[in-house]
C-alpha cells in the first residue's frame, strides 16, 4: 500500500529519513534481502534458511525461546537490582519490600523467578533435541562444547540467584550445596585425601568465610548480575555465531 | 524421517522473524499470567541457627541431593556433576559414527540414542524421587502420606569387606569392558580400542549409580568398597 501524499513522499525522499531507512518496504526480494543484511539484529539470521528449520517439529524452538528467557532474565534483573542490596540486613526486607510496597514488585520478582526455572528446562530440552537430531556431529563438534559451558553458566546463575533473597530456603540450599563444596578431594577441608583446613580451603574461596554471610552474599551478588551473565552473553555470541556460519544441520 | 525437499530454502524475512515475534509474545503472556497467580517462595529470613527440615535444592539440582542418600557428599556433590559435564563436552568427539545428522532418527544411531536417553532419564527420574517423595529428614514418604507421621530410623546397613568390594568393583569393570567387545564386535571395531576404552569407562560409572541404589535398595549395602580414605 503506497501512501502517495506529497508529504510522505517529501519524507522518504529527505536525507534524514533515508540515512535512518536504508531499503524500501515493498515485499520484494531485495528487500527480504536487505531485511536482514541491513539491520544488525536481524543479521544474526541467514537471508534463506531449509525448509525443514521452520518446523517446530525439528527446533522445537527451544534455542531461540532459551534466549528469549535469558533476555528476560536481563531486563526483570535490571528491575531488581534497583531494589535490592546485597546485604545480610538489608536483602530480606527488600524482598518484603517488593512484595508489599513496590508497585509491580512482586510481578517483577515472580517473573524473574519463574523465567528462570523455565530457561534451566528449555535448555535441557535444546540439548536433548540437538542430541537427537545428530547437530552436534562434524562441523558442529565445538558448538555443542559451547553449549555445554552455556548450560553451565545457566545453572551456576540460578544457583547464586538462589541465595540473594536471604530467607530460610535459599539460605539452607546453598549450605547443602556448599558443603558438598567442601567435600571435593584434596581442596576442600571435608573430603578425602583432603589437604586443606576449613579456612583455606575451596568453599572458604566460594563463600569468603568458613560460613555464610556477608562475605557470601556480597560474592553471590557480583557473580549473579555481572560475571556469569556478561561471560554468558560472550558464549552466546559465539553460539549463534557458529550456528549462523555452520548452518542449522540439515539431512545429507 | 522423510524431509521431502532439502535443497528448498526460504527467505528468513519475514517468515522466520515472524515465528520468533510471535513466539516472544506468547511467552511474555504466558510468564505475565504465571507471575500474577503464583508468588515466588518467600519463607522466614535466614536463620544459621535454625535448619530447614527437609532444605531442598531447586529442582534441577534435587537429583543431585538425592544422590545423596546412596553416595558420600564428594562423590554426589562433586565427581558425578563433574564427570557428567566432561562426558557431555565429550560426546562430539567420541561419536564417530557420521549417519543421523540434521534429522530424528534411532535405527541410525541406537548405540549413542540409547545410553544417553537412559542417562537423561535417570536425571529425570532422580529429580522426581527427590522433589516429590521425600519428607523431613529426607525420608520416602508417599504423595499420600503426610509428613507428620514419623518414619522409622534407618534400615541397618551393611559394607562388605574391601577384599569382596574391591573384587567386585574389578570384576564388574573388566567384565563391562570385555562382554561388549565380544558381544558387539561391530561397535568395537567401529570405535577402535582407545575410543572404545574411553566410551565404556563413562557408561560403566554411569550404570555404577543404578546399581549401587538397587545393591542399597534389595541388599542393604551401604558401602561398596571402603577404604580408610574414601568409601564408594
Ligand atoms: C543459553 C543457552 C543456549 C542458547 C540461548 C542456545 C541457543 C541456540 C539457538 C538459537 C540455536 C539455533 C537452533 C535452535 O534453536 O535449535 C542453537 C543451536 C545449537 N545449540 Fe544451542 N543454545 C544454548 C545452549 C546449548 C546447549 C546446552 C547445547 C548443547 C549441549 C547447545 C548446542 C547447540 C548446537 C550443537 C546447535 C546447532 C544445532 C544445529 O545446527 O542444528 N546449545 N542454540
Amino acid at each position: 500500500m503506497e501512501n502517495k501524499s506529497a508529504l510522505w513522499r517529501w519524507i522518504k525522499g529527505s536525507r534524514v529519513y533515508k540515512s535512518i531507512f536504508r531499503h524500501g518496504y515493498e515485499d520484494t526480494k531485495k528487500n527480504r534481502i536487505l531485511q536482514i543484511r541491513s539491520n544488525v539484529f536481524l543479521h544474526i539470521h541467514p537471508v534463506k534458511i531449509p525448509d525443514h528449520a521452520y518446523r517446530i517439529r525439528f527446533t522445537w524452538c527451544m534455542g531461540g525461546i532459551t534466549f528469549f528467557l535469558f533476555l528476560v532474565e536481563v531486563m526483570t534483573g535490571a528491575f531488581l537490582m534497583f531494589y535490592y542490596t546485597p546485604t545480610p540486613e538489608q536483602a530480606y526486607r527488600d524482598m518484603l519490600y517488593l512484595r508489599y510496597d513496590v508497585p509491580f514488585g512482586m510481578i517483577l520478582r515472580n517473573m524473574h523467578r519463574w523465567a528462570a526455572h523455565l530457561m534451566i528446562f528449555t535448555i535441557i530440552l535444546h540439548m536433548l533435541r540437538v542430541f537427537l537430531t545428530g547437530s552436534y556431529k562434524p562441523p558442529r563438534e565445538f558448538n555443542w562444547v559451547i553449549g555445554v559451558t552455556l548450560l553451565v553458566i545457566t545453572l551456576l546463575l540460578s544457583f547464586t540467584g538462589y541465595l540473594l533473597p536471604w530467607d530460610q530456603l535459599s539460605y539452607w540450599a546453598i549450605t547443602v550445596a556448599t558443603n558438598m563444596i567442601g567435600a571435593m578431594p584434596f581442596i576442600g577441608h571435608e573430603g578425602p585425601l583432603s589437604l586443606l583446613d576449613r579456612y583455606h580451603d575451596i568453599r572458604f574461596l566460594i563463600l569468603g568465610g568458613s560460613e555464610i554471610g556477608s562475605n557470601a552474599l556480597l560474592r553471590f551478588y557480583v557473580m549473579h548480575i555481572i560475571v556469569l551473565p556478561v561471560t554468558g552473553m560472550i558464549f552466546m555470541a559465539v553460539h549463534f555465531w557458529r550456528v549462523r556460519k555452520d548452518g542449522i544441520s540439515r539431512p545429507l | 524421517m522423510a524431509y521431502q525437499d532439502h535443497s528448498k530454502k526460504r527467505y528468513t524475512w519475514p517468515d522466520l522473524v515472524v515465528i520468533e515475534f510471535l513466539t516472544a509474545v506468547a511467552l511474555t503472556i504466558i510468564l505475565l499470567v504465571w507471575a500474577l497467580l503464583v508468588n515466588a517462595p518467600l519463607l522466614e529470613v535466614a536463620n544459621p541457627g535454625m535448619s530447614e527440615n527437609p532444605s531442598k535444592a531447586p529442582w534441577y539440582f534435587v537429583g543431585l541431593q538425592e544422590l545423596l542418600v546412596y553416595f558420600d557428599p564428594w562423590i554426589a556433590g562433586v565427581m558425578i556433576p563433574f564427570i557428567i559435564i566432561v562426558s557431555l563436552v565429550m560426546i562430539p568427539y567420541l561419536d564417530n559414527n557420521p549417519r543421523g545428522i540434521g534429522h530424528y532418527t534411532y535405527s541410525q544411531r541406537r548405540f549413542a540414542v540409547t545410553h544417553f536417553i537412559i542417562g537423561f532419564s535417570m536425571w529425570w527420574i532422580l529429580i522426581g524421587i527427590g522433589y516429590f517423595l521425600r519428607g523431613p529428614n529426607w525420608q520416602f514418604y508417599w504423595p499420600w502420606e503426610s509428613w507428620g507421621a514419623v518414619k522409622g530410623v534407618e534400615e541397618h546397613l551393611w559394607s562388605p569387606p574391601p577384599w569382596a568390594g574391591v573384587t567386585g568393583l574389578i570384576a564388574y569393570l573388566t567384565l563391562g569392558m570385555i562382554l561388549p567387545a565380544i558381544i558387539q564386535r561391530g561397535l568395537y571395531r567401529r570405535f577402535g580400542t582407545f575410543r572404545y576404552i574411553i566410551v565404556m569407562s563413562i557408561l560403566l560409572m554411569m550404570y555404577l549409580v543404578p546399581i549401587k541404589i538397587l545393591l542399597r535398595l534389595l541388599f542393604h549395602i551401604r558401602y561398596i568398597l571402603v577404604t580408610r580414605w574414601f568409601n564408594i
